[in-house]
């Protein structure tokens, strides 16, 4: 029927990809037709954030996340930790971007208590969990070992106090509390010990040398079939290996 | 103020699998379509490109590619006496974004459903009585498994699956799953090449007594050219394929299966970065006149069309029919109304397994590289005296290895220290999971509805699901989950470790994906939402795909039954529909 005959509209000629509607103050779409609307060099590939200095963190909350990672993966007979691995450098970057105010995330009001099964219904974003829990981590230190600084403990008694806060037996004063603020540590202290090197964690690739991870290497059809077998080529980064970049 | 545009014969909603499919068909018609999609354009070169694909941090931790709650999340409660809450962080499910879709971010797991499941309550009736149904809400689909048929087969050609028949018009295969409904054809593409694990779990399953097949794969097992034309190139294992789009073009997706036909055709346009705010009806609230859209400059659009077609992901279809009015919404409290009615999801188990002495390359992986067990899925196994109806499949499917996420350490391992490294270093390459993927039987407090006080950046109410796993469901689950702890034991593991479904059910650890129902096909509108073409009961110019359109669900992964009954809508709107535009079943 002529209803749905095919009717020809086409008020964009042949352009493949235009702003709607030229003359529309401020149209924010796309229309795309004819092809795909593939352009060369458009892809988006990541920085590598190897540089040095601190985006978010002051120098001796820096040197707190330095010592915590280090007792949260500890270099010892099985390699180095999370500390040689630049994991307080990793979670610098990380609290410096779109996850420190956690963007992506519904963070509408009301805020209310729900039950565990309801998931975080905190209002507290990163850039809150870490410096006022790194506040009240000192805070907490000082009180509990004779105004002595997280930094200045005996390992033993940095460990204590992490598995205070894991079991929520420290209390901390104010918003954010021990055990929202552990897990976070752990949580951001894993995830800079086996992300890519790219994200500056992961230094040299310990955490992926620890367990066997190849990385970024994206193609097994050799070694499939081969049960049982361990894998033999050493792990690669996005960007490769230290060992292929030029010697200063 | 919208701004009005010319009116289209075919206005779509999202363009994921259905979409593109639905559009590619009704283009083929020779109807001038446009779709309408609220994220952005994604394409293998740009946004899942090769040089930094393999990326765990971006795209399984931080999830690039998926929904971002800030832009449209929905609020949870286990039940009718709490109060909901929004769902600030994806975590038990993870809806896809953009261009693609779930189509994108899915492992490739690729099934048809069971002849029994698509006539559930009645066959159930026939073999037990009514009274094995008790006060679960299970009904049929309106559509037969026969039906559809040649649209599993015609999808499953599409997306290039890789498998091996095990009912070929009737006749048993070696090799394949004896239990599957008949099937016309074989796979297009022959099965993957075994890792190490899921082979152990196939000796072990023969062992006791079952019977696995290679799992139904939408990883190509090698090169493939599709009946649109489009290629495939072969699977390299890479282990970065759930939550990643693949660069290697061997997964399949809109964007290497259907768009880039699609994207040629001068009677198609792709509208991306525009969302719709809801379906527009005229007077009579019988025929819908288009859709009002809004840009990321916050102008709003109303765009007429003849044909509107809801192909956004399942939950999202459910609250575009609340937000548009079409069909009344459920209540359980009276039990009345369609809209949101008979949600429901996927209840799975599983057994972790710890060896010494075996090296399983995890990394070595595909999303749907695995072996599956059929043999207590669905109504496979006499119910009678068991208290629970439904079943699971038996898989093993281990998908990767990417350590930040993918890191077993035996039960009692402390989180951190020395300790947890050594457990996290020693079972990394020799441990592994399989699991019981199972059915989701409907109860009436099981629903979809708006929420009364969180809302959208428009303003709009979010939606909010009513949710917790049926007793039903738990008994079956436990049920073939011990029966996979058999299948464990003969393979013979250091230490091996059950973990059962329980209540309340929890929106914070990763689950499944597979949320179904809420705008259900059936025979009868006082029961469903959309008719056997998955039509509005309604408004009629509406047509609603989707997992939204189960009835309940299954122990399969949804996509091969939602590319089917795309199919078979599109053939039914091309050979019915068009040359008599209305109702296609009397109500």
């Amino acid at each position: 029927m002529s209803h749905y005959a095919l009717t020809r509209r086409y008020f964009l000629g042949s352009t493949t990809l235009a702003f709607l509607f030229g003359g529309a103050t401020g149209a924010g779409a796309k229309t795309i037709t004819g092809q795909q609307p593939w352009m060369a060099f458009a892809a988006n590939p990541p920085t590598p954030e190897l540089g040095n200095g601190l985006l978010f963190f002051i120098p001796s909350e820096f040197a707190t996340i330095d010592a915590i990672v280090a007792r949260l993966i500890p270099a010892d007979d099985l390699g180095p930790g999370a500390k040689e691995a630049g994991c307080a450098t990793f979670i610098d970057r990380r609290l410096a971007g779109s996850f420190g105010t956690f963007q992506r995330f519904y963070m509408q009001p009301p805020f209310a208590n729900g039950t565990p099964q309801q998931g975080p219904q905190s209002a507290n974003i990163p850039h809150v969990i870490y410096r006022t829990g790194l506040a009240a981590l000192d805070a907490y230190s000082r009180a509990t070992y004779a105004g002595k600084a997280f930094t200045a403990l005996e390992l033993a008694q940095q460990d204590a106090v992490l598995q205070a806060m894991e079991k929520g037996e420290a209390k901390f004063a104010g918003a954010v509390s021990a055990q929202q603020f552990f897990a976070m540590l752990l949580q951001n202290t894993r995830e800079g010990f086996f992300a890519d090197p790219l994200y500056g964690g992961n230094r040299d690739m310990i955490g992926w040398k620890l367990v066997g991870f190849p990385g970024a290497r994206y193609d097994y059809r050799d070694h499939v079939s081969k049960h049982n077998q361990p894998y033999p080529l050493p792990p690669v980064s996005i960007f490769g290996r230290p060992d292929w970049q030029m010697k200063g | 103020m919208a701004r009005k545009l010319p009116s289209r014969d075919v206005v779509i909603i999202g363009l994921g699998w259905t979409g593109a499919i639905l559009a590619n068909e009704l283009t083929d018609a020779g109807l001038d379509v446009v779709a309408i999609e609220r994220g952005p354009w994604r394409d293998t070169a740009e946004s899942f490109n090769v040089g930094y694909a393999p990326d765990e941090l971006r795209f399984a931790v931080r999830l690039d590619l998926f929904l971002r709650p800030a832009q449209e999340t929905l609020t949870f409660r286990n039940n009718l006496n709490q109060t909901a809450l929004p769902i600030r962080q994806f975590g038990s499910f993870l809806p896809g974004d953009g261009v693609g879709g779930a189509g994108v971010h899915w492992n490739g797991q690729n099934w048809r459903y069971h002849p029994t499941d698509f006539r559930l309550r009645s066959h159930l009736i026939e073999r037990y009585g009514a009274s094995a149904i008790g006060d679960l809400t299970i009904q049929d689909w309106g559509v037969t498994y026969d039906e559809l048929e040649p649209f599993f087969d015609r999808f499953e050609k599409i997306a290039g699956i890789s498998g091996k028949a095990g009912n070929l018009k009737g006749a048993i295969q070696p090799g394949g799953n004896p239990f599957e409904g008949s099937r016309s054809d074989d796979y297009p593409l022959p099965p993957m090449q075994m890792t190490y694990a899921p082979t152990l779990f196939a000796e072990a399953a023969r062992s006791v007594g079952y019977h696995p097949f290679p799992t139904p794969s939408a990883n190509a097992s090698g090169a493939y050219t599709n009946p649109l034309g489009l290629t495939m190139g072969p699977c390299t294992f890479c282990g970065f394929c759930e939550r990643f789009g693949c660069a290697n073009y061997s997964k399949a997706s809109p964007q290497v299966n259907v768009l880039p036909v699609l994207m040629r055709k001068r009677n198609f346009e792709a509208r991306t970065e525009c969302e719709v705010l809801k379906i527009n009806l005229d007077g009579s609230g019988k025929r819908a006149t288009g859709v009002t859209y809004v840009d990321t400059a916050g102008q709003e659009w109303e765009q007429p069309g003849d044909l509107v077609i809801c192909c956004a992901f399942s939950l999202f279809n459910v609250r575009m029919l609340l937000l548009s009015g079409i069909g009344k919404p459920y209540d359980p409290s009276t039990n009345e109304g369609v809209v949101g009615r008979n949600y429901s999801y996927q209840t799975n188990s599983s057994v972790q397994m710890f060896f010494d002495n075996k090296t399983f390359n995890p990394f070595i992986a595909s999303g749907a590289l695995g072996q599956s067990a059929d043999d207590f899925n669905g109504d496979n196994f006499d119910h009678t005296g068991l208290g629970f109806i439904g079943g699971a499949g038996m898989n093993c499917i281990p998908t990767n290895g990417r350590p930040i996420l993918t890191r077993p350490v035996p039960p009692g391992t402390p989180n951190w220290g020395s300790a947890w490294k050594k457990a996290t270093k020693e079972s990394y390459n020799s441990a592994f999971s399989i699991t019981s993927q199972g059915s989701s039987y409907t109860t009436r407090g099981n629903y979809i509805d708006l929420d009364p006080t969180y809302k959208d950046r428009f303003g709009r109410p979010l939606m909010r699901m009513t949710f917790d796993f049926p007793e039903n469901d738990i008994r079956m689950s436990a049920f073939v989950n011990d029966k996979l702890a058999t299948v464990a034991k003969a393979m013979g593991p250091r230490q091996i470790v059950a973990n059962k479904t329980g209540t309340p059910y929890s929106v914070v650890p990763y689950q499944s994906t597979h949320n179904v129902g809420g705008a259900i096909m059936g025979a009868d509108p006082k029961t469903s939402v959309l008719n056997k073409y998955l039509q509005s009961w309604d408004v009629p110019n509406v047509f609603v795909m989707g997992a939204s359109a189960y009835p309940q669900n299954a122990g399969y992964n949804p996509t091969g039954t939602v590319g089917a009954l795309a199919y078979w809508a599109a053939h039914a709107i091309r050979t019915q529909y068009l040359k008599n535009p209305g109702p296609m079943v009397q109500a």
